[in-house]
């Protein structure tokens, strides 16, 4: 138990012993507009704008720059990789539908140059439809001259015939229509949209994006990791930080927010390098494509992938990504931060 | 505004360090809390300051009961209480000007709203000329009075000081204790805790001795 006694006098402090200055008047510290007034312009003039209450830079944040930075470089690549073959695959994919072809096989007692007319006919009177060619003879020749050998005579061998179709305006034109027409009313005529290569292109290009999209979440995922590693890092690194807001008063949600607006710029700025460093990448490999044009590796890759430069989507998608990693960092970073205050008394 | 009834405090499994403590901060009080190194002022401090709970008794902040209150009703009381600690806890990358306004700025006040207030407190505890310089280049007493300017600007009800005038000379030291006078004298209760007799002798105060973890109170 705590006792009580009563002390003798103590001697009183002298005037001499204390501040050797009057103090002034205790400033009124809630809204003291005199107190503002009364202020020269020039004694808080240089005061500079505050500085964040979370240190800016240490060596676990310019490390975790460097991990976001990298993460969010590959992401970029991962979308400009997509944007290239969804491209590639849409104009394949265009040039064929655009495309149609009727055959006409050879028939005993069928007269192969009126079915063609025929066809023709039938065709051109379609909406949607282009323009209607035979294949001429030559043409014909042509074709199979490299399985058959030149000097061909077609009148001598039961070749079937082709007519190319070009369509106008795929959206007006029912092709079903004109198969089941031109198939009924055409002897041997068969018609071929292509649809098994379409199907297949799509198939592939879908088979490429979801790819994309994997690579992608695994990337930002372990980023989500990195992150989390680092704020708790950053916390433990910081506990001074966040015991002194404690005691002055600060509530979790602000000292969150703190951090949060932190780990925010990091990775904005972890972001923004790796993006615009994906982005040289991609004017340089356009650069290089076309600097190489005409040479044997290079008209492969482009007879694949046509010029091998991002479209403007790809590059839509790369902002895209610098943001969502900016975000991503500051969100994770806040779930993590709120976590370990939960923790701390 | 603080009182401890039968408090108790022992670290893990250990011995009771802290016993049957019972007193109370009056308001307007000024009192010294005293004792040899590692009787348990610090602790005793902490638990003043709600960062450090009783393993057995009753604190009352406020007229609130400790054990009952929330973590989220937490900085709310902190808020009307000061604390001054020995090592200073300034933060080393923040201007002294910035660590004083800290309180300020966590509460939400705009800059342009308290900019007035701080500097004006800055050059009533003679750091009027020191408030652009970072802790790191201020001497022991700057930062010890940037310390007490950091507890003071919310204008707290309670005022605790952990051995405010270890680190600073004879004469300095007189002078932080004129400060806590004439705080005191406008309204501040005033906790501080120190084991220099020679402060203790300038002020007749009640004076609460920590010894063997027991309390006495010399009214």
């Amino acid at each position: 138990m705590a006792t009580r006694k009563k002390q003798g006098p103590r001697k009183a402090p002298s005037k001499s012993d204390v501040l050797p200055v009057n103090l002034p008047k205790r400033p009124k510290l809630s809204g003291s507009t005199k107190a503002k007034q009364d202020r020269k312009p020039s004694a808080n003039s240089k005061i500079r704008p505050s500085a964040a209450i979370v240190p800016p830079q240490s060596v676990a944040g310019r490390a975790l720059t460097l991990v976001v930075a990298i993460m969010s470089f590959l992401a970029c690549l991962t979308v400009g990789a997509v944007s290239i073959v969804w491209d590639a695959a849409d104009a394949w994919q265009n040039d064929l539908v655009r495309e149609i072809t009727v055959q006409i096989r050879p028939a005993e007692g069928v007269d192969m140059l009126r079915e063609i007319d025929k066809a023709v006919a039938l065709t051109q009177e379609f909406p949607g439809i282009g323009s209607v060619r035979a294949l001429s003879d030559a043409e014909t020749r042509e074709l199979l001259q490299p399985w058959l050998g030149s000097g061909l005579e077609l009148e001598t061998l039961p070749v079937p015939r082709l007519i190319q179709i070009t369509v106008a305006d795929p959206a007006s034109l029912r092709l079903s229509n004109l198969k089941q027409k031109i198939e009924s009313e055409v002897a041997g005529a068969s018609l071929d949209d292509h649809s098994v290569w379409t199907s297949r292109l799509s198939a592939m290009a879908g088979a490429v994006v979801a790819g994309g999209i994997a690579i992608m979440i695994l990337v930002l995922g372990s980023m989500v990791l990195s992150v989390v590693f680092a704020t708790q890092a950053a916390m433990a690194g910081n506990k001074d930080v966040v015991s002194v807001l404690h005691f002055v008063g600060a509530e979790d949600s602000f000292i969150a927010r703190e951090f949060q607006r932190h780990f925010l710029m990091l990775g904005l700025k972890g972001g923004v390098s790796g993006g615009i460093a994906a982005i040289i990448s991609f004017l340089l490999l356009d650069a290089f494509t076309r600097r190489t044009e005409g040479q044997a590796g290079s008209d492969q890759l482009s007879a694949l992938f046509g010029s091998v430069s991002v479209s403007v989507p790809g590059y839509l998608g790369v902002i895209a990504v610098v943001f969502l990693v900016a975000v991503l960092t500051a969100l994770t970073s806040g779930l993590a931060v709120k976590a370990h205050l939960s923790k701390v008394d | 505004m603080i009182r401890f009834e039968n408090v108790g405090l022992r670290y893990g499994m250990g011995p009771e360090i802290l016993k049957d403590l019972s007193f109370s901060v009056e308001p307007q009080s000024f009192q010294f809390l005293t004792g040899p190194s590692g009787a348990g002022k610090t602790s005793l401090i902490r638990m003043l300051f709600m960062s450090l709970r009783p393993t057995r008794g009753l604190i009352k902040v406020f007229d609130r009961d400790i054990s009952l209150i929330g973590k989220n009703e937490l900085p709310e009381l902190r808020r009307k209480i000061g604390v001054v600690f020995q090592d200073f806890r300034l933060l080393d990358h923040l201007t002294t000007y910035e660590n004083v306004a800290l309180p300020l700025r966590v509460i939400g006040r705009e800059e342009s709203d308290y900019r007035a207030d701080v500097v004006e407190l800055l050059k009533w505890v003679g750091l009027g000329e020191r408030m652009h310089a970072l802790p790191p280049v201020l001497s022991g007493g700057e930062k010890q009075r940037a310390a007490i300017a950091r507890a003071l600007i919310t204008r707290p009800d309670v005022l605790l000081a952990d051995e405010p005038t270890g680190n600073v000379d004879p004469p300095l030291a007189k002078r932080l204790l004129r400060l806590f006078m004439e705080l005191n004298k406008l309204g501040t209760s005033v906790v501080i805790a120190t084991h220099d007799i020679a402060l203790l002798e300038q002020v007749d105060a009640r004076r609460m001795v920590l010894a063997d973890g027991r309390l006495e109170i010399f009214d």
